[in-house]
This record gives structure tokens, C-alpha cells and sequence, in this order.
């Protein structure tokens, strides 16, 4: 599939044979399985491997829970804590589902940044970029249809404040939400057709993830220095790679059962740290939650909604300019979704031609702070809304669209690259490979 | 491959019966496509149970000045404040306060262009007079749909939504916060002494 020159399968029985011919099945899985891999991957790259075995933990767990659960406003509360109490082993597969939606979480937070920080995005590899924007947004669309299912007052009324976005585009808005609620308000209409799409989308992003794995072993994989495989010579290719099976499959294993490891301690022993005691109260329209906080996932986007109020001025020029058209409201959604659209074209906002930040100088510290105003922006969501609060999300909302449309383009103008390593094979051995002088022998190890 | 593909070059030839029929069958197939199309979003939409036109009657007799009663209509909540004199003058003396920044009355039942006074966002009694007594509004922020605090919360001495901080005074008018209306009042009138139709 890749450019990079490696072995291809060759059929040997008859019967292989006979099958190559009709349906070249195996070829595609032993071409996939095979697939020259830069070898200078580090830790960050096992995060891929997680979301996938997340993506497959959801969607078993989800199945057995469907069983077990009914989608109505008057037994969906009760029908959870059956699984809690009668099934045989509900509690503990509740407890990996709903907190597999935090680990899911972690995961591609690490592996976004992990892309962010290495330039992955860079051409060629923007459609794989892409591709990972639309799964990440499906998985929040996921999240949050999930999180309304249990029916409790969080479930309800994040439902509420969520379904409200929608309602904030002018014209248009209420016709929109109503449409999507069923009903001038969240009620029994708006849980089945939540969990309906609930079960539809992991199998959408279970697509999107073979596009996903399509586009980036069309192009190689990026790695920490930026790079490119050789691929002028078989020799070469060999000396900047090795095949994902077994080298790098047992590597992602073994990081993978690193991460379990801490899953399992939190689902055995604070399975609901992560959770809102509200939510172990029964849904209620009458009674907003003191305090509604999204789930963390969310809280560096929430905070980004809330920061834009009347008085700020960015929102008072908007709403001049287009004759009220844009309120606060309004406003507010579209600086949450376009912090998400900043992040997606970031292929085409970064000027710079150096991939990988390693070697760029100034850009290690914007990136170092974005990642902090990541923290601080999801620190600030679960605030409430007032005191100096409001003004930290601001300033965190400021940064985070100045990082994408101002910094990034200038810094690829007035950043000084430091010297990048010719080739992943010089950089495997100032790493790795000290033991070896011959570069060769270092590339191949015994088998 | 180009030659391959020229059947669908439309400018290599001059217009013929078979291109009108390759518009035309697109054309229809567009149409039966949307057709076919539109049931399965149109089935979202509110069903005709949840559609039936709904009204509710509320017996506001025991309802004492300075509470509010708050009752359950399609599927959202209203206040019914029976409102005390201090709220009624702090709400009239508001009027015209340079931090309203919704100015209509977002009543339905005196029209679309009322200004936010506060004598436009209160209920007249069975007589017909609007004493300032009676505010009902739904109990929906106009941010984001969570329901405010009452007895007055905030810092306006009216509701208070805990979600996103919007403020809203005695008569229910947006004043400070992320919300961009004041909470709207519904359709509503005394149909006795002591009832309210809601509706």
C-alpha cells in the first residue's frame, strides 16, 4: 500500500493460492500487518493502538448493556440501577463503559497533541488529519448521547443546555432544536432517538477509523523527527524501518496493558471519581443542578462557550456589524465549534517546513503554553461562572484561537530551524543504537 | 483515460435526445430521491401526541405575595409569582436602566413590540386590571434553557440561572449574563378570580 519498498505477500499452498486469486484477503491483512514502520516511534506513538482497543471495549460493553437497559423516561433511571444491582456483573460493566468514555477520552487528547507537537498534520497527511477531526467529533456527539441516557440530572439537563446550542443559530435555531429534541423539550422522544444514535455512530467511527488507518499507511507514518522514510532503495527503506509486526505490535501491547493497568484501578476502586453525584438522581424538569458541569472531556470547549458574554468587545463588534444577527448566545457556539475548526485546518494555519517541534526552537514554548491553556481552559469549565473565572476562560479562549490563526503562521516566518538529522537511521542510532556501529546490523535485529 | 470517459463531456457535442434524457432522469431521480427522503427526517419532528395543542388550568388561590409557584407545562417549567409591593417598585423603578438589554416585552399576550417596562410584562387579573401583582414567565434561562433561581437569586433581587450566571430582576428582565432575552412570558390569563389558563 505505502510507497516505502517492502515485502509483499506471496501465496504458497494451493489452497493460499486458490483464495489469492479469488479474494486477495489475506494479502490486504498481511500488507497491513506488515507495513514498513519508522523506527524511531516513541511512547507517543501507542495512544492509536489504545483508541482502537477503546473503540472495541465500548462497543462490546455497549451491546451487553443495550440488554440490560430500557430507553423510556420512567424505567431508564431504574432500568441502570438494575444493572447495578441484579445483572450478573452489570456493575462492573457499566463502570468499564462509562469510564472507558474517560480513557477513550485521554487517549486522543495524547494523540492529538502527540500530532499537534510532531506536525503529523503537515502535508502529505492532512486528509489523515481530517479524518481524525470527524472521528473526534463523532465521539463527542457519542459521549454526549450516552451521558443522557442514564437519565439523571446531569443526563437531562446537559441535554438541555446542549440541545440549546442549537438553538442559539439565528432564523432557524428553534425549528432546529425542536426538530432534534422531538418536542418543545427533552423528554421521552429525545432519549430513544439518543440511544438509537448512540449505537449508530461507534459503528460510523469504526469506518472513519479504516480511512483513518487507510490514508496514513498510504503516506508512512510521521515520527519524532519529521523525516521522511527513504524509499529511493530497498536498502534503504530497510534501514529507516521496521515492520509493525512483531516489533511494534508488542511495543503498543505492552504500553496498552501499562494503561489497563491504571483503567482498572479506577474502575475497581473510584469507579465514580470521575462522575457528578447529580447524576444518581433521578432526571427532573422542574429543578435545575445547582452547578451543571459537563463531563471533563468537554470542559476546555465549555469554558471557550461561556467565556463570551455581552460585555465582552469582541462580541459587541460582532453584534453591531451583522445588526444583532450575532448575540452573545450565538457567539459563544460558534467560538466552541470554531476552536474545534482552528485545530482541523491546522494543516493549512502552520507555514513553518520543519515537521517536527523537536526541532523548532520558539515553537516548543507556544506549544508547551498551548498545552497548558488546555489545562487551565478545562480547569476554568468546571468553574462556576462568575468572580475572576469568566476572565481566565476569556484569556484561555484568546490564546487558544491566537496559537492557531496568528502564532503558527507567523512563527514558520520568523522561526530559525535547528540542523534536523538526515535520516530516521541517524536518528535511530543517536538514540537507540549505541551499541551497534554498523548501521545494518542495527537496522535488522536477530530474529 | 480521458478518452474513456468522454461520454460524460457534454460540450464535445452538440446537444442531443440522449442528453436531454440524462438531465431529465437526473432531475426526476433528484426529486423522487428527496421525496423518498424527506419522511425519514420529517419523522423527527415532533409526534402528533406531543403536537396536540395543549393547555393547563392552575389554581393560583393559595399563592401568598412574595412566592411563586412553579408548575410543569409542555415539558418545561412556568413561574407564577405573585410578586410583593417592594418587587413591584424595584421593578418599576428599573425601568429604563441602562443594563436592559433585551428592551421587548417578550409577552405574546399584548404583542411583539412592547417595550420591557414593567407594567408589559405582568398579568392582568380577572378584572382586567394589571396591578403588577401577577408575573408568570416560563422558567426557561433564554441562554441556554436551565431553570433559574427564584426568590430573589442574583444580584437584581429576581432569578438567577446557575448554569451560565445570567441575572434576571423582579420582572424577569435579562440584566447581567451570558442570556440575550428576557424570560419570556407565556400565553396566560385569569379565566376566573383565582385561575389561570395557560395556553
Amino acid at each position: 500500500m505505502s510507497g516505502i519498498p517492502h515485502d509483499h505477500y506471496e501465496p504458497k499452498s494451493n489452497g493460499a493460492k486458490w483464495l489469492h486469486r479469488r479474494l486477495p484477503v489475506v494479502g490486504l491483512i498481511y500488507d497491513t500487518l506488515m507495513i514498513p514502520t519508522p523506527k524511531n516511534l516513541n511512547w507517543m506513538w501507542i495512544w492509536g493502538i489504545v483508541l482502537a482497543f477503546c473503540l472495541v471495549m465500548q462497543i462490546v460493553t455497549g451491546i451487553i448493556l443495550v440488554m440490560h437497559y430500557t430507553p423510556h423516561v420512567d424505567l431508564a433511571f431504574a432500568s441502570v440501577e438494575h444493572i447495578m444491582r441484579n445483572v450478573n456483573g452489570g456493575w462492573a460493566i457499566r463502570y468499564i463503559h462509562m469510564n472507558g468514555a474517560s480513557l477513550f477520552f485521554i487517549a486522543v487528547y495524547l494523540h492529538i497533541f502527540r500530532g499537534l507537537y510532531y506536525g503529523s498534520y503537515k502535508a502529505p497527511r492532512e486528509v489523515t488529519w481530517i479524518i481524525g477531526m470527524l472521528i473526534y467529533l463523532m465521539m463527542m456527539g457519542t459521549a454526549f448521547m450516552g451521558y443522557v441516557l442514564p437519565w439523571g440530572q446531569m443526563s437531562f439537563w446537559g441535554a438541555t443546555v446542549i440541545t440549546g446550542l442549537f438553538g442559539a443559530i439565528p432564523f432557524i435555531g428553534d425549528a432546529i432544536q425542536t426538530w432534534l429534541l422531538g418536542g418543545p423539550a427533552v423528554d421521552n422522544a429525545t432519549l430513544n432517538r439518543f440511544l438509537s444514535l448512540h449505537y449508530l455512530l461507534p459503528f460510523v467511527i469504526a469506518g472513519l477509523v479504516v480511512v483513518h488507518i487507510w490514508a496514513f499507511h498510504h503516506t508512512g507514518n510521521n515520527n519524532p523527527t519529521g523525516v521522511e522514510v527513504r524509499r529511493t532503495s530497498r536498502k534503504e527503506a530497510d534501514a529507516d524501518t521496521l515492520p509493525f509486526w512483531p516489533y511494534f505490535v508488542i511495543k503498543d501491547v505492552f504500553a496498552l496493558a501499562v494503561v489497563l493497568v491504571g483503567f482498572f484501578a479506577v474502575v475497581g476502586f473510584m469507579p465514580n471519581f470521575l462522575g457528578h453525584p447529580d447524576n444518581y438522581i433521578e432526571a427532573n424538569a422542574l429543578a435545575t443542578p445547582a452547578h451543571i458541569v459537563p463531563e471533563w472531556y468537554f470542559l476546555p470547549f465549555y469554558a471557550i462557550l461561556r467565556a463570551f458574554d455581552s460585555e465582552v468587545w469582541v462580541v459587541i463588534a460582532a453584534n453591531w456589524l451583522t445588526g444583532g444577527i450575532v448575540d452573545a448566545k450565538f457567539f459563544g457556539v460558534i467560538a466552541m465549534f470554531g476552536a474545534i475548526a482552528v485545530m482541523a485546518i491546522v494543516p493549512w494555519l502552520d507555514t513553518s517546513s520543519v515537521r517536527s517541534g523537536r526541532y523548532r526552537p520558539m515553537f516548543k514554548w507556544w506549544f508547551a503554553l498551548l498545552v497548558v491553556d488546555f489545562m487551565v481552559l478545562m480547569w476554568v469549565g468546571a468553574r462556576p461562572a462568575e468572580g475572576i473565572y469568566p476572565y481566565i476562560a476569556l484569556i484561555g479562549s484568546a490564546y487558544w484561537f491566537a496559537y492557531f490563526l496568528v502564532i503558527l503562521p507567523l512563527l514558520g516566518i520568523f522561526e530559525k530551524p535547528l540542523p534536523q538529522p538526515a535520516t530516521i537511521e541517524e536518528d535511530f542510532k543517536e538514540h537507540y543504537g549505541k551499541s551497534g556501529s554498523d548501521g545494518d546490523k542495527a537496522a535488522t535485529p536477530a530474529e | 483515460m480521458r478518452e474513456t470517459l468522454s461520454v460524460s463531456h457534454a460540450e464535445d457535442h452538440p446537444s442531443t435526445r440522449r442528453d436531454f434524457l440524462y438531465y431529465a432522469t437526473g432531475g426526476v431521480g433528484a426529486v423522487a430521491t428527496g421525496a423518498a427522503v424527506w419522511p425519514l427526517i420529517n419523522q423527527m419532528n415532533p409526534s402528533a401526541d406531543v403536537q396536540a395543542a395543549s393547555t393547563k388550568r392552575v389554581d393560583v388561590a393559595d399563592l401568598a405575595p412574595g412566592t411563586q409557584l412553579t408548575v410543569l407545562f409542555l415539558g418545561k417549567p412556568i413561574f407564577i409569582r405573585r410578586r410583593t409591593e417592594e418587587e413591584i417598585a424595584q421593578g418599576r423603578a428599573d425601568d429604563g436602566a441602562a443594563n436592559i438589554v433585551d428592551g421587548n416585552a417578550r409577552n405574546p399576550n399584548i404583542g411583539d413590540n412592547a417595550s420591557a417596562a414593567d407594567e408589559n410584562r405582568t398579568l392582568a387579573d380577572f378584572s382586567g386590571e394589571n396591578t403588577g401583582e401577577w408575573l408568570v414567565m416560563w422558567g426557561v434561562c433564554t441562554h441556554l434553557g436551565c431553570v433559574p433561581l427564584g426568590d430573589g437569586a442574583g444580584d437584581f433581587g429576581g432569578w438567577f440561572c446557575p448554569c451560565h450566571g445570567s441575572h434576571y430582576d423582579t420582572a424577569g428582565r435579562i440584566r447581567r449574563g451570558p442570556a440575550p432575552e428576557n424570560l419570556w412570558v407565556p400565553n396566560a390569563a385569569f379565566v376566573d378570580e383565582t385561575t389561570i389558563l395557560l395556553g
